[in-house]
């Protein structure tokens, strides 16, 4: 077994309060791994020291066993880190199929190409509109995103995710706010997906983590108290007591 | 679609008055209506170059008149040093080298400024572009050499191979030819996938910054290309006008280019060629009728303001569709 | 060299700063409280000036005019806010720099309309008119003093105000947190708007403090507010102790290099070409000064707490 990505004593204090508190956690290539917590227990702020948009306080992030603790945001999407976000986070002036099509022409290196019309570049547009199908969203392709209802957002961010070819996918609450049937739809897809990447999931519903997880860390105050298999997790006492309020 | 076509129709027909109406106007005797037009069409260019960057990428520069300014001296002082002497190196009648460095130093300007200044975001971009055109207004304000405040008189317009720019209806062309090419760059450009960077940065940077892209670096290459489009129509107006000063690039100057865009409309192909055409109109009939024209002048910027964003361009795409 | 010259003009950096602090001042406090930008604070500088000016020539004199200036200052800020800054409080900032471009238009040509297109220039009392000597051999005008003093007094009077009255507590409060000023039952629009005259009131009396020294003129505006503009970026844009700070420097730097840059280039190249080159540098100072600051610190030198 490879770590894809390797975090060691991490910590992240904001005016003396620690959201990330010296933690260790190793994310094998091709898991699902599930990070769930209580509310505030420091997930959003852990995915976001590791896509770059918080800089830890001390600690370090291996990526393929490369250092990437201190690179910009930027790099680290270079490096193979696709992120969805808790709060919907799209180019909403655009079309769905070019918002997919940005994720898919960042492989390409860089973009300062200046002549041929993005829209008219049919690689570009097949790669963006075959993501789409994959979540279901291409009859959509060409409607302005801010069109989209809630849950078709939270799709798109994952084929967009999906799009950047990416090979560690942190998925932020990807059920945040959908419906019973929407979020049956969001697991089905995630099962078809799960052994493709590597994901690191952050999740509420607990139906949907124990039923997708590989393998399971809780995180409380900012420190991980267990990682295990759900099954493992489900039978932990210190979980069931800090955590799932038994006992 | 519908809008789609509309919005084609408008600029086709615009761009076909512009060419047709001015040389009518000197056919017809009224050269003052073609030096109206020239002055027009030269602003549209650096308006135009300006909606790369404020219409599509976002970024509120208050400093492009200082691009013009630039321009013009970049015309202005080789011509200066040719009739007067001195500083043999740059002295230079030659069009040809008036546009490279007028390009140049705009580029270069806009690299050197643009990277200081893009570090910063909203409201705090916006004054130290400001800042930034107001260092260059007082750099030429100061050098009594080209006449400090006085400004600088071009005794000798710049030499085209095959054209006379003291013909005014050639310069005009000139400028028309210039002003289409400048729509056509900037359209290209914003449809590339460089483009699409530029937007979608606008639209949501954090977003972009999360896929890969470095958009500071895609910011500050889109603000080099606006200012060197800039200082080009500066040559032209250096040329027009023959007589530059400092006046050209304070920052009242700039506040007029973002009128021109925003009151035409942002982030469309011909919304700054319109609004260039609404403002110097205007301008130009209300200050026939009053020496206080700027009162309602500035009453009705303060009214497009508050009631009308989206610009005329939005006006006439969306309103005329409902039947 | 020599010192007394340099201590003068290190008065006349001081003035100059306590004077551009008081027009950024307004201008940083509108700003932090009501994330409002007014390129027109400057006309309303003119407009002081311009009050200022007529009320002291038809009443004789000046203190008394400044006296009685300030609240109609005060009340063209107020409308000002009322009837245009108000309805553009919930749009961009782009929108605030074109509508109050606008702004500018309409007030510098009602100033024209009102008190026509020359300057008009006011005498000082004679005993603001003289010269004291603060010690042996240095001499300086007694009216530089009295700006001196006033800025000071203005400065530490903000202090005061926004430290601790409960006007301040309510504006540091306004600038933190809006809808909890509201939920306290304050009338906010009130609050924004008293905020806005004394702004305008600050602006003013900048106006008509240099009055004496200069003129009131129609552009006077234009050119104060670009270097306010500088004061509060590199001070931190919404920050009163970065303003205050941000303009002493600005005012220092400003007129020591006016003063001094062409001996200091001496020392590193020929007469003639600091003598050329000086000029240019030091008008462009500020603006490398201010480039330099934010190379390093893109928000300025006292950024205030990011606002939710």
């Amino acid at each position: 077994m490879s770590a894809l990505l390797q975090i060691n004593a991490l910590v992240k204090t904001f005016g003396g309060v620690a959201a990330t508190d010296k933690v260790d956690l190793a994310v094998t290539k091709g898991e699902l791994h599930a990070i769930i917590g209580p509310n505030g227990a420091g997930k959003t702020t852990l995915i976001s020291q590791l896509s770059g948009t918080l800089i830890p306080d001390s600690g370090t992030i291996l990526l393929n066993g490369k250092n990437i603790t201190k690179k910009p945001a930027y790099t680290r999407a270079r490096l193979g880190i696709a992120r969805s976000y808790q709060i919907t986070s799209l180019v909403m002036e655009m079309t769905v199929r070019q918002n997919v099509a940005l994720a898919v022409q960042s492989k390409e290196g860089h973009a300062f190409r200046f002549i041929r019309a993005a829209d008219k570049i049919a690689h570009l547009q097949n790669a963006a509109l075959e993501a789409l199908r994959d979540v279901g969203l291409d009859v959509r392709a060409d409607d302005l995103t801010t069109e989209l209802s809630h849950g078709e957002h939270r799709l798109l961010e994952i084929a967009i995710a999906l799009a950047t070819g990416a090979e560690l996918l942190l998925l932020d609450e990807p059920m945040a706010g959908l419906g019973p049937e929407e979020s049956a739809k969001m697991v089905t897809f995630l099962k078809e997906l799960k052994g493709t990447r590597t994901i690191l999931l952050i999740e509420h519903d607990m139906d949907a983590v124990f039923a997708l997880a590989d393998r399971i860390s809780v995180l409380v105050y900012g420190r991980i108290i267990a990682t295990g298999t759900p099954t493992e997790i489900r039978a932990d006492a210190s979980v069931r007591h800090a955590y799932l309020g038994e006992g | 679609m519908k809008s789609m076509s509309r919005t084609s129709w408008i600029t086709l027909a615009g761009m076909a008055a512009l060419l047709i109406l001015p040389p009518l106007f000197l056919w017809s005797g009224n050269e003052f209506y073609l030096q109206l037009a020239t002055r027009l069409v030269i602003l549209a260019i650096a308006a135009v170059s300006l909606n790369l960057v404020l219409g599509y990428g976002g970024l509120v520069s208050f400093g492009h008149a200082a691009y013009i300014g630039i321009g013009a001296y970049a015309v202005g002082i080789p011509a200066y040093h040719e009739t007067y002497g001195g500083f043999d190196s740059i002295a230079s009648y030659d069009g040809l080298f008036h546009v490279a460095l007028a390009v140049g130093i705009s580029a270069l300007f806009a690299l050197v400024t643009g990277a200081i200044s893009l570090r910063t975001k909203g409201v705090y971009f916006i004054m130290i572009t400001m800042a930034f055109g107001q260092m260059a207004y007082y750099l030429f304000f100061s050098i009594n050499e080209y006449g400090g405040d006085d400004g600088l008189v071009i005794d000798v317009r710049s030499e085209v191979p095959g054209l006379n720019l003291d013909n005014p209806l050639q310069l005009y062309l000139l400028s028309y030819v210039a002003l289409v090419a400048a729509m056509l760059i900037v359209r290209t450009i914003i449809n590339s996938r460089f483009g699409m960077v530029i937007k979608g940065a606008k639209g949501n940077n954090d977003r972009l910054v999360g896929l890969g892209y470095n958009t500071y670096l895609y910011r500050l290459a889109a603000y080099v290309i606006s200012g060197a489009m800039a200082g080009f129509a500066g040559a032209l107006l250096g040329n027009f006008t023959t007589f530059i000063s400092p006046e050209m690039m304070g920052w009242t100057r700039s506040g007029e280019l973002m009128f021109m865009v925003i009151l035409g409309g942002a982030a469309t192909t011909f919304g700054p060629v319109l609004g260039a055409v609404i403002f110097i109109l205007l301008e130009e009939i209300l200050s026939s009728y009053t020496i206080f024209w700027q009162l309602p002048f500035g009453l009705i910027l303060i009214g497009v303001v508050l009631f009308a964003r989206g610009g005329l361009m939005g006006f006439l795409t969306t309103k005329w569709r409902k039947p | 060299m020599d010192y007394t010259l340099l201590f003068v003009q290190t008065l006349n950096g001081l003035q100059l700063g306590l004077l551009l602090f008081l027009v950024a001042s307004g201008l940083t406090l509108v700003f932090g409280i009501l994330n409002f930008v007014n390129l027109a604070h400057g006309s309303i500088y003119m407009i002081g000036a311009f009050i200022g000016a007529s009320l002291t020539l038809w009443l004789g004199n000046f203190l008394i005019a400044v006296v009685i200036a300030l609240p109609i200052i005060g009340l063209v800020g107020y409308a000002i806010e009322k009837f245009v800054a108000r309805r553009l409080y919930e749009k961009d900032h782009l929108d605030h720099v074109l509508g109050t471009f606008g702004l500018i238009l309409v007030l510098d040509t009602l100033a024209h309309l009102i008190w026509g297109p020359e300057g008009i220039s006011v005498p000082l009392p004679g005993w603001l008119d003289g010269q004291v000597e603060l010690f042996a051999g240095v001499v300086v005008p007694t009216y530089r003093l009295l700006i001196i003093t006033a800025g000071l007094s203005v400065a530490g009077g903000l202090v005061w105000l926004v430290n601790y009255t409960r006007l301040g507590m309510l504006i540091r409060a306004g600038a933190s947190n809006r809808t909890m000023v509201s939920a306290l039952g304050i009338d906010i629009q009130l609050l924004f708007a008293l905020v806005f005259a004394l702004g305008a009131m600050l602006a003013g009396l900048a106006g008509m403090l240099i009055t004496p020294i200069t003129e009131a003129s129609i552009g006077m505006g234009g050119q104060i507010i670009i270097t306010a503009f500088v004061v509060i970026i590199i001070g931190g844009i919404g920050s009163m102790k970065g303003a205050f700070i941000a303009a002493i420097l600005v005012g220092m730097i400003d007129t020591l290099g006016r003063a001094y840059l062409a001996d200091i280039f001496a020392l590193v190249m020929s007469p003639s070409a600091a003598e050329t080159s000086a000029p240019s540098v030091s008008s462009m100072l500020i603006y490398i000064l201010m480039a330099a600051i934010l190379a390093v610190r893109p928000q300025g030198l006292f950024p205030p707490k990011a606002r939710p």
